[in-house]
């Protein structure tokens, strides 16, 4: 990291971070919160959910904050009516996207979709849900991923490619008949790739890829992203 | 080679072809091609022989002309005569009466001479006039004389200050300045430097970029030559389609030419200057046409587009510095050196300098690729280059800008065309492609066969763009079959916004756009739709026996 500084607004605020910085880090060091999904300390950004989006004053376009970096001078709003309004927005699109029933999860209380939706004060959905009828695949001895809870933020595919470095998991198709596949799209036990190493079922934000007999408290433990961050800075 | 020799090619050439009297232009690109231009071609090579006038008049196989709805299309040279519909007998009577008898066969000659009269060919300048097969050809055009004055007379700087002067801006859609696209890739550091041309053409009914590459490829690579020389690269890579197997095999044959005449190379035209050109063709994705989506492709990765910054200037193919622009801005290229910036900026509008091809597709008369000036009027476009709407029915709206473009009405068809006026009515300039609608197309219907399209086509990366416009087809789905609700228009309204605003690219960013404003000019229909549950043009609530 180089040792130069900038300085910068976030929310009126004034901030000094090293240069090359995302907003995201340097809101969250300084105590400003902008709510992520697909983004995960310790493996590259990703700017795919769109949940990040900041202003920047004088852009006519909205920024992602985990893939932006600073720049000095520049002053950063994070927090605005439309914004506010847009990852609501983007909140209701993923819960009517797929079969998002939480009762029902696995991920239930320790979800990260349906706490943000809780503090973002997303009440109701304004798009028709969508019931999806995609692959459960349970062959792998205690992973199961299902496919109708993904919300495509890809932590799973980067970490097995980034920390685990075998790149088991990655993309099949495009849009909305994107899923996520084992191998050659294998069945996860033919998978000659997968160390089991459980990275993906850690890192999932919702309850698409877990554990089988083991207690979500202990699969979404939080201390997973430091983890996989100090592991990345002793490298 | 050297510069004399490339004007003893050029000399050679015209020399060659003046011996000609006359010149017979046969069509053989994507559009003729399947209407049997072959077999016309080869018609008319027997026919001269049969009426021995093979030392008179030459046959050329070569590009199109433009007006693709009547292929195949001949070209007779002097006076450039456009036959149209030309079959095997009618090439044979083409050759009797014009060529042994000199009368032009007046039945057969195209129709609209409005279709041309008001169009400006810099771009398509040798399109139908030269064979692309033969580099020659495009030597005796004056080509590649651009390249050897940037070589011998001008520094690479100067080369970017005239383009800079031109005016020019990015043909691929957004319209940025060319001339600082260069400059800020001639300043990153990093190097390797590169350039990738882009010619993944996906919008349906848009194909201005095939036609050039398979008219007149060498003013693709000339135009590449020369910017890799103002910015300092020593590759180029052309991303195309692998749906347009003509340009491509045009394309590879221009390039082996090239790279033979030490067009290419190492040491071009023997000096210390090396680039080389190589094809990468893409695998039917829509969204790989995307700057950051194109790179990937080219690595060899999924074509999906990632946020910017960093911009491809300083962080490209590899993380290197890389140049991307259309073929179109890079076939203007030697235009403006050889006739200088100045010359260039004076031609369409002062803000929006140059000309424009546009794929004239939809209900017009004479369809057809056309290049206007910038800041000439749709109604000019539709009325006097298309020979107004078919069958004398009613104008309804126009479509510019491909898939992502806007729909507008004939209340707002007076503005000229140039970046920021369409931007202005809520449509882009896109990848140039104008379709004509007339009353008998519902407006809901096609706003949602063009939303179905951008559906298909997203990458799946971002929330927006999957899933918003996802939710947006369902709506349309539930109008046009009977079930829409009041409310549907506000949320129409609501996430088509969003979608623009919040969309990581520009796919997404402009996929509302049909939807909007068709909300903006139409919204009548609309209601309509949801209340009467009527189709003014009767196209929606189709049972399966297609009754209304």
């Amino acid at each position: 990291m180089s040792a130069l500084t900038v300085k910068l607004k976030i929310d009126n605020i004034e901030v000094e971070v090293p240069e090359g910085t995302t907003i995201l880090k340097a809101a969250r060091d300084n105590g400003i919160e902008i709510p992520t999904l697909c983004s995960l300390e310790g493996l590259t950004n990703y700017g795919g959910c769109r949940l990040c989006l900041v202003e920047v004053k004088g852009a006519p376009k909205l920024f992602p904050a985990c893939t932006t970096p600073v720049s000095a001078g520049m002053e950063v709003i994070t927090n605005s009516e439309q914004l506010r309004e847009y990852r609501k927005m983007t909140i209701q699109l993923l819960l009517s996207e797929r079969t998002h029933v939480c009762s029902v999860c696995v991920a239930n209380d320790h979800c990260e979709l349906q706490s943000l939706a809780n503090k973002l004060g997303v009440d109701h959905s304004i798009f028709e849900r969508n019931w999806t009828r995609k692959e459960i695949d349970s062959s792998h001895d205690f992973l199961v991923i299902d496919r109708n809870r993904c919300i495509l933020c890809t932590r799973c595919i980067r970490v097995c490619d980034e920390i685990e470095g075998v790149h088991t998991l990655d993309l099949k198709q495009r849009g909305r008949k994107a899923e996520v596949i084992m191998d050659l799209d294998e069945d996860w036990v033919n998978s000659c790739s997968c160390t089991s190493c459980r990275k993906c079922a850690k890192v999932c934000p919702v309850g698409a890829i877990y554990i089988e007999g083991e207690p979500i408290t202990r699969t979404k433990n939080k201390d997973v992203a430091e983890f996989i961050l100090t592991r990345r800075q002793r490298k | 080679m050297k510069l004399a020799d490339l004007q003893k090619i050029a000399e050679q050439e015209v020399d060659f072809q003046r011996a000609y009297k006359y010149r017979i232009n046969v069509c053989c690109s994507s559009g003729c091609m399947p209407l049997g231009a072959l077999k016309v071609l080869e018609a008319f090579e027997k026919a001269v022989k049969e009426f021995g006038v093979e030392k008179e008049c030459k046959v050329a196989r070569t590009g199109c002309p433009g007006t693709c709805s009547v292929g195949p299309v001949v070209v007779v040279e002097p006076g450039d005569y456009l036959y149209q519909n030309v079959t095997p007998e009618k090439a044979r009577e083409i050759v009797r009466d014009h060529i042994v008898l000199g009368l032009p066969a007046k039945d057969l000659l195209y129709s609209n001479e409005q279709f041309f009269k008001k169009q400006k060919r810099l771009v398509l300048r040798n399109a139908g006039k030269i064979d692309p097969y033969r580099i020659q050809d495009y030597i005796a055009m004056g080509g590649y004389s651009a390249l050897v004055k940037c070589l011998a007379t001008m520094t690479p700087q100067g080369v970017i200050y005239e383009v800079m002067t031109s005016g020019l801006r990015g043909r691929g859609g957004a319209g940025f300045p060319t001339g600082q696209k260069w400059s800020l890739v001639a300043r990153a550091h990093g190097s390797p430097k590169y350039i990738v041309a882009n010619l993944d053409e996906g919008d349906p009914g848009v194909f201005a970029n095939r036609t050039l590459a398979e008219a007149d490829p060498h003013a693709i690579l000339e135009g590449m030559a020369i910017a890799a020389f103002a910015v300092g690269a020593e590759k180029g890579y052309i991303y195309i389609r692998a749906e347009y197997p003509l340009a491509i095999q045009t394309l590879q044959r221009a390039i082996t030419q090239a790279r033979s005449m030490s067009l290419l190379g190492n040491n071009i035209l023997e000096t210390s200057f090396k680039f080389d050109v190589e094809l990468r063709l893409g695998a039917g994705a829509f969204v790989a046409g995307e700057e950051t989506a194109i790179l990937a492709s080219v690595e060899g990765r999924r074509a999906m587009p990632r946020p910017r910054p960093p911009y491809p200037a300083n962080s490209g193919l590899w993380g290197k510095p890389t140049l991307i622009q259309n073929v179109e801005t890079l076939a203007n290229i030697p235009l403006i050196i050889m006739n200088g910036g100045l010359w260039f900026s004076k031609i369409g509008t002062p803000k929006c300098t140059g000309t424009k091809c546009f794929s004239l597709t939809g209900k017009v008369n004479t369809p057809g690729l056309i290049e206007v000036p910038m800041g000439i009027t749709l109604r000019e476009v539709i009325f006097d280059i298309g020979g107004g709407v078919q069958k004398d029915r009613k104008f309804k709206a126009v479509l510019v800008g491909g898939p992502s473009g806007g729909c507008i009405p004939e209340t707002h068809i007076d503005q000229p065309i140039d970046y920021e006026s369409l931007k202005n009515l809520g449509a882009i300039m896109g990848s140039g492609g104008i379709v004509v609608l007339d009353d008998q197309s519902c407006m809901v219907d096609t706003a949602k066969f063009f939303t179905e399209f951008c559906v298909d086509e997203s990458c799946g990366k971002c929330t927006p763009c999957r899933v918003g416009l996802t939710k947006i087809k369902g709506i349309y789905d539930a109008i046009t079959q009977g079930n829409g609700r009041m409310e549907d228009i506000t949320v129409l309204e609501k996430t088509s916004v969003y979608i623009r605003d919040a969309s990581l690219c520009g796919l997404g960013q402009t996929a509302p756009n049909p939807v909007l404003t068709t909300l903006r000019y139409f919204k009548d229909e609309y209601i309509q739709h949801i209340k009467d549950k009527k189709c003014p043009a009767g196209r929606c609530f189709k049972t399966k026996e297609g009754e209304q």
